[in-house]
């Protein structure tokens, strides 16, 4: 049964609250449909965190109603500690920096 | 279609002062890299810095359009 865009952002709250890391991407972890949310899961998986991704392009609604409610355009989007930390760029600086691992700790914790 | 001029004009009047680069990373013109300095950065946080871009591309990206299909950023403080 396909979800009201209700009920996807149900969803996606809960998603964000209920994990420390969860991202919101194109296709899944095992099958990465893009680059940018390949090159996001390569990093947390070289971190060896756990995390949740969430494709959110499975259902064209999805995307509208995760970025009307995050105030971001494109995929993917990394929550940690149900905060937005940005998508693939801020996520490959901040890891860069080594800004990542302390968000990282900080949110398991 | 955005043109790389376009994209440069949008970010460069909605960021008085920035200095601003425009790549096309496929030849396509909807997959493109942006790389601003701008002193509108100072004190912000990198997801604030992102948003000031997107805000100032925001009719030429989703969910508005699909002119730009993929971005990305790389910003720095200007004057800093």
């Amino acid at each position: 049964m396909l979800l009201t865009e209700e009920q996807m952002l149900d969803t996606i709250k809960d998603v964000i609250a209920k994990n420390h890391i969860a991202v919101f991407m194109k296709g899944t972890p095992a099958q990465p449909k893009c680059g940018f949310s390949a090159a996001v899961v390569e990093i947390l998986n070289t971190m060896n965190v756990p995390y949740v991704g969430i494709d959110a392009i499975a259902d064209p609604r999805f995307r509208h109603v995760l970025s009307a409610h995050t105030n971001w355009p494109t995929l993917p989007q990394v929550f940690v500690g149900g905060k937005l930390v940005g998508g693939c760029d801020i996520v490959r600086e901040m890891k860069a920096s080594g800004e990542l691992e302390k968000v990282v700790a900080e949110a398991f914790k | 279609m955005a043109t790389l001029a376009e994209v440069k004009a949008a970010i460069e009047q909605a960021l008085p002062g920035s200095e601003v680069t425009v790549t096309d990373l496929t030849g396509g013109g909807d997959h493109l890299a942006v790389v601003v300095a701008a002193p509108q950065f100072a004190g912000k946080g990198l997801l604030d810095q992102h948003r000031m871009i997107h805000a100032a591309l925001k009719d030429k990206m989703a969910p508005a359009s699909n002119e730009i299909h993929a971005l990305q950023i790389k910003t720095s403080v200007r004057g800093s």
